[in-house]
């Protein structure tokens, strides 16, 4: 390792990455290993390339991340259970030139908003839904969620999912991606750097297509873990989801510009 | 001299929403107030003023799109009828909690469950102690008119704006359905985007650089924060209480006997008073407007006066009874009459129970 000495270290030519600054410096509420931090991060760093921030209105919902508006920087609303894509779609129906997107757990978008992801994928709402899914309530304690895959155990399911007993995980990403106000679908993953890249990218398109007002819902599904919920380690946790939630959850675009990918 | 129309009450109210400057309506139908989006959508409000008219998957997604909306600072309405307004009541707590203004109706039919379509004002204790999850409040106004439904949407926006939170305008199938003759008042133009940004500093609208961001939430984790929270909410109710009561006293001036109604039980009482007073009985009526707040303080001033008796009239089994009560408090005779579950009470039924329960009792 060279010799670099701390005064060049911070000079302004040597800097090679920075915290984005839509990202306040708060101190994340999420567990050591947990996904939500650099999926908040990776939606704040595409705000900020786009330069969208000052028309950028961003829902959070009730879950782990209900408090996403206390990182980041930017205007935001907090929506009851499962109503985020209600609430979006009321601004953008009255700021049809602004940016708006939701920010939403499993139970939150697959379980109790149901019929708001739905109908406003249906309607062909020009938001943009970022959809957390770790197959598990995260904040209340390891519940059962509408994506826990057959046989995970939760608190609710400590023998594991009975599919005859509990019903059958909901795939809500290639749900919506067979609705006609979809534009863009895909599942992603940010458990590692190249996954990172690949949201990130998933995510950016997603924010140009409601700029540049291509017709209908940008949704990004990012599996994630729970390391907590799942009671591994976090190292654990993300082997146990590339074996099990991956192939249940297969990562990679659904629905392109409209046009369903074969 | 505004324009003069025939118009539904349901109908008035639509126009009205347009003409107060709303930004946008969302909606779901149910009977009997399924006029208001029926209108909305065939007068093309897009056209007149740049309205905003959608129709929701259900009263859950329209009351939240109003969350939403009224978060951004626009000027937004909903409306329903009963079994629709039990579900906007998670909503309203939300708006309520994060201080939002908005206006919806209620065009109550009878209840409880799906009821029916007939009018009803069983619906009293749900617009006035809360109907959602808290401590919270909300301005309640009567309309007992046609008029009234196009009025009060423009106050009910003054309102809700001035204080930020929901105006219930409490109608009921009578008000909604009937065709009175209506001035409507000249339109009041809508605010433009910069305005907003300007007027509502804690509207939503997208952070400007080199400012802080902004956040509508009703969640405060600490218990302290929540607790300072709602007193910041309970002073905002008595500012209100002691403002913003409205009502209007008929023949109440040498009256022995005060109905109290409002709605469309004010308008059948106030034929009843009209035959008392042929009978030579000294009766008044006391007309609601606001139910919350209610006007306590000038009802006590009646018994002062020397009123011997009040009846409550309305088309409940007895919710609004339970405030006349709390009002006078004790001073004079309280009692309740009442047809309900769809049943609209006659002049004559209430004339006869005021003299078998108030008069004679």
């Amino acid at each position: 390792m060279t010799n670099i000495s701390l005064e060049e270290i911070i000079k302004p030519e040597n800097l090679v990455y920075e915290k984005t600054k839509l990202m306040t410096d708060n101190v994340l509420s999420y567990c050591p290993g947990c996904g939500h931090g650099t999926a908040h991060r990776i939606a704040m760093e595409i705000i900020e390339e786009l330069d969208l921030q000052e028309q950028t209105i961003g829902i959070a919902p009730v879950g782990c991340s209900v408090l996403a508006y206390d990182f980041m920087n930017i205007d935001m609303q907090q929506a009851a259970h499962g109503r985020a894509p209600a609430v979006a779609t009321g601004i953008k129906r009255v700021y049809p030139d602004k940016i708006v997107f939701t920010y939403q757990g499993d139970g939150d978008l697959a379980a109790i908003g149901t019929a708001e992801t739905i109908h406003a994928c249906n309607r062909g709402e020009n938001i943009t839904i970022i959809f957390i899914n770790n197959g598990i309530y995260g904040m209340t304690g390891g519940q059962m969620a509408p994506t826990t895959i057959p046989g995970m155990k939760s608190s609710t399911s400590p023998y594991g999912r009975d599919i005859k007993l509990m019903g059958n995980p909901l795939k809500m990403t290639e749900l919506v991606a067979h609705l006609p106000g979809t534009y863009f679908v895909t599942r992603q993953a940010v458990h590692t750097p190249s996954a990172v890249r690949k949201a990130k990218r998933a995510i950016r398109k997603a924010f140009e297509n409601q700029r540049d007002k291509k017709p209908g819902v940008s949704f990004v599904e990012i599996v994630s873990n729970c390391n907590s919920g799942w009671k591994m380690t976090p190292t654990d946790a993300n082997k146990w989801m590339e074996e099990n939630m991956f192939p249940y959850y297969p990562l990679g675009d659904i629905k392109v510009d409209g046009e369903l990918v074969k | 001299m505004g324009e003069l129309k025939l118009m539904k009450g349901n109908e008035a109210l639509a126009e009205a929403a347009i003409r107060a400057g709303a930004d946008a309506y969302f909606g779901y139908p149910i009977t009997p107030q399924s006029e208001v989006i029926e209108y909305l959508m065939a007068e093309k409000p897009h056209e007149r003023t740049g309205m905003v008219v959608l129709q929701a998957e259900s009263e859950v997604a329209a009351i939240n799109m109003i969350y939403g909306a009224a978060g951004a600072g626009k000027k937004v309405m909903t409306s329903s009828s009963s079994p629709g307004i039990s579900l906007k009541q998670e909503g309203l707590s939300y708006i309520a909690g994060a201080e939002l203004p908005c206006v919806y109706a209620n065009v109550v039919r009878g209840g409880p469950g799906l009821g029916t379509i007939q009018p009803s004002q069983a619906d009293y204790f749900q617009s006035t102690k809360g109907g959602g999850h808290g401590d919270y409040r909300q301005i309640v106004l009567a309309p007992a008119s046609v008029q009234e439904m196009a009025d009060f949407v423009k106050l009910g926006f003054e309102l809700a704006f001035k204080y930020r939170l929901p105006v219930l305008i409490l109608s009921d199938g009578v008000i909604g359905q009937m065709m009175e003759k209506v001035e409507l008042f000249d339109q009041v133009p809508r605010l433009t985007d910069k305005e907003i940004e300007e007027k509502y500093p804690w509207a939503t609208t997208g952070r400007k650089k080199g400012t802080e961001r902004r956040v509508i939430t009703s969640l405060a984790l600490q218990a302290h924060e929540m607790e300072a929270h709602n007193l910041k909410l309970q002073a905002k109710y008595k500012t209100i209480r002691e403002n913003e009561v409205r009502y209007e006293a008929i023949n109440c001036d040498d009256a022995e006997y005060i109905l109290v109604a409002y709605g469309s039980s004010a308008r059948i009482a106030q034929k009843t008073v009209q035959m008392a007073r042929q009978k030579g009985l000294k009766v008044g009526l006391f007309r609601l407007i606001t139910l919350y707040p209610f006007p306590s303080v000038d009802m006590q001033e009646l018994c002062k006066q020397g009123v011997k008796g009040f009846l409550a009239v309305e088309m409940s089994s007895g919710q609004m009874v339970e405030d006349v009560m709390l009002a006078v408090k004790g001073c004079a005779k309280v009692a309740h009459f009442g047809r309900f579950g769809g049943v609209v009470h006659t002049p004559e039924e209430v004339l006869n129970a005021l003299e078998q329960k108030i008069i004679g009792g």
